[in-house]
């Protein structure tokens, strides 16, 4: 299994690609306040973790995520790796 | 964010669009004589923006139906089919809507959205899993939402992305249940169904497949049952849901099913248990509805004659449209402001589409909904080809087009034009009380 950090690092490197705006993504981030991605473009931003970490995202497991680093811990607990 | 927030928010947005013309939200039909035509601030209106993809809401036949069974029973249910009973008309709609499709099993719930909301959280218990196409319509969302199933997201119109994210729930002991629609209503793109039927079927047992048909019933297949029949799928369509509110023209929803025991769903779904029944009158209206459909097979082939008009008129004049000839015909925009700009001078010159702006569209599109109906005239329709080429035009959208009128001509059969009654309209010209032009 992927160590923590790595899942962050990795979440940090595709969301900055997709964020528009010029703003620096830490791992402290907002994603819905702080990035400028809409709720449905936070949703397709989803599919493409589920792509990178090989797993099944619910969608009441990303309601409960703000911070970028909240999605690492729900991507590291349903078991993301590859 | 309390109430107070939330209300200063959309404020804020539908302010920002009144200050650039209409606020889509507080339109008012003074009147409405026609499937096409309505009256909007005192002006005709020729209306291109209702689902009425069969004209169905003014056939005469559907009205009589619908008044005189109101007449007879009274003007409402006063109650939920579970608490006062089932009318007799409840019953015969559903097993008309049952030979209808070929099935065993049909419930009606009291709206489209009841619908989706009502099958979802009874099929999706605990434990199961529900798998939703990513542009569903909000009524899958919110029965998502409702369900105590988990509920996972995948690519719109993506059998593969479906099928990976089927593998990774391999030895999951729940159901999942696979949900997608016939037609999609912002783009007007139909589901690769015999794809997700195959991908369906390899997952095995415990997989089932619901076929939301808002948009298709009437439209698609040979009798006109919607996408399932269109794709010849439909026995691998575990469950089909539609609404009355669109070819039916009136409202109410159904589900269909082969499932054996279906009918004991009635005495554990919520949405309906516990919300009045259709009326006599809306009943009626369905019933009769269905009828005419039957009867008049050529309602559908006239739509399809009037969408694909539409469609290559708009493509012909350098719109960019959705990707398949559909009755939704939708016209994206660069920004969410030149749309706004659109819809206005549209209206100004008497036609009426739907706007859609994100978060409502996928992929933060904008664009205006054009929906074609079976009760459009060739002239209504190059009418409106008309006036979107010089609004177009004006708002720099397309270029001033050269040779339009031969393509029309050869798009609609040209009857206008034949008849010498199109005016050509000036590219540049100022706004102009041109609705019937």
């Amino acid at each position: 299994m992927a160590t923590a950090d790595d899942i962050e690092a990795r979440i940090l490197a595709l969301l900055t690609a997709k964020v528009k705006q010029d703003v620096a993504v830490t791992r402290d981030t907002n994603i819905v306040a702080d990035t400028g991605l809409d709720s449905v473009s936070v949703m397709d931003f989803v599919l493409e973790l589920e792509d990178e970490f090989d797993i099944n995202i619910p969608l009441d497991r990303i309601a409960e995520v703000k911070t970028v680093a909240d999605l690492a811990a729900a991507v590291q607990d349903l078991g993301g790796s590859s | 964010m309390g109430i107070k927030d939330r209300i200063a928010a959309v404020e804020a947005t539908y302010g920002r669009l009144r200050a650039l013309g209409r606020d889509p939200s507080r339109l008012e039909f003074q009147n409405v004589w026609s499937p096409t035509e309505a009256t909007l601030e005192g002006r005709p209106m020729m209306l291109f923006g209702t689902n009425n993809y069969l004209g169905m809401t003014f056939d005469p036949e559907v009205l009589e139906a619908g008044t005189a069974a109101t007449r007879a029973l009274g003007s409402g249910t006063t109650g939920s089919r579970i608490a006062n009973g089932s009318y007799g008309g409840h019953k015969a709609l559903e097993a008309e809507i049952t030979r209808f499709y070929a099935k065993q099993h049909c419930i009606v719930f009291s709206t489209g959205y009841v619908a989706n909301v009502g099958m979802i959280t009874a099929l999706g218990g605990k434990d199961d899993v529900l798998l939703i196409d990513a542009d569903s319509h909000a009524s899958i969302y919110d029965g998502c939402k409702m369900a105590d199933a988990e509920t996972i997201r995948f690519r719109h119109n993506g059998p593969e992305d479906l099928a990976r994210k089927l593998k990774r729930l391999e030895g999951h002991p729940g159901d999942k249940i696979i949900i997608v629609e016939g037609i999609y209503s912002m783009l007007g793109d139909t589901a690769p169904l015999a794809e997700f039927a195959a991908v369906k079927r390899e997952a095995g047992e415990g997989v089932y497949l619901m076929v939301d048909e808002a948009h298709s019933l009437g439209v698609l297949g040979e009798s006109g049952r919607g996408q399932c029949q269109a794709t010849h799928v439909e026995d691998d369509c575990d469950f089909i849901v539609g609404t009355f509110s669109k070819s039916v023209g009136t409202i109410g929803g159904y589900c269909v099913s082969n499932l054996a025991g279906f009918d004991a769903i009635r005495s554990f779904c919520r949405p309906y248990m516990f919300t009045a029944s259709m009326t006599p009158g809306t009943v009626s209206t369905a019933r009769a509805a269905f009828r005419r459909m039957a009867e008049r097979p050529e309602l559908r082939a006239r739509l399809w004659s009037n969408c694909s008009a539409l469609y290559r008129g708009l493509g012909d004049l350098g719109f960019e449209t959705g990707p398949e000839v559909s009755p939704v015909v939708a016209v994206k925009l660069r920004a969410p402001e030149i749309a706004v700009a659109l819809w206005n001078r549209l209206i100004d010159e008497g036609v009426y589409t739907n706007i859609a702006i994100p978060p409502a569209t996928p992929n933060a599109l904008s664009l205006l909904r054009v929906s074609v109906s079976a009760a459009h005239t060739e002239t209504q329709i190059e009418r409106a080809l008309n006036i979107f080429a010089s609004v177009g035009a004006e708002l720099g959208i397309i270029e001033p087009g050269a040779g339009r009128a031969e393509r029309f001509h050869v798009i609609t059969g040209g009857a206008a034009a034949k008849a010498g009654g199109r005016t050509r309209p000036a590219p540049q010209g100022p706004a102009s009380a041109a609705a019937t032009t």
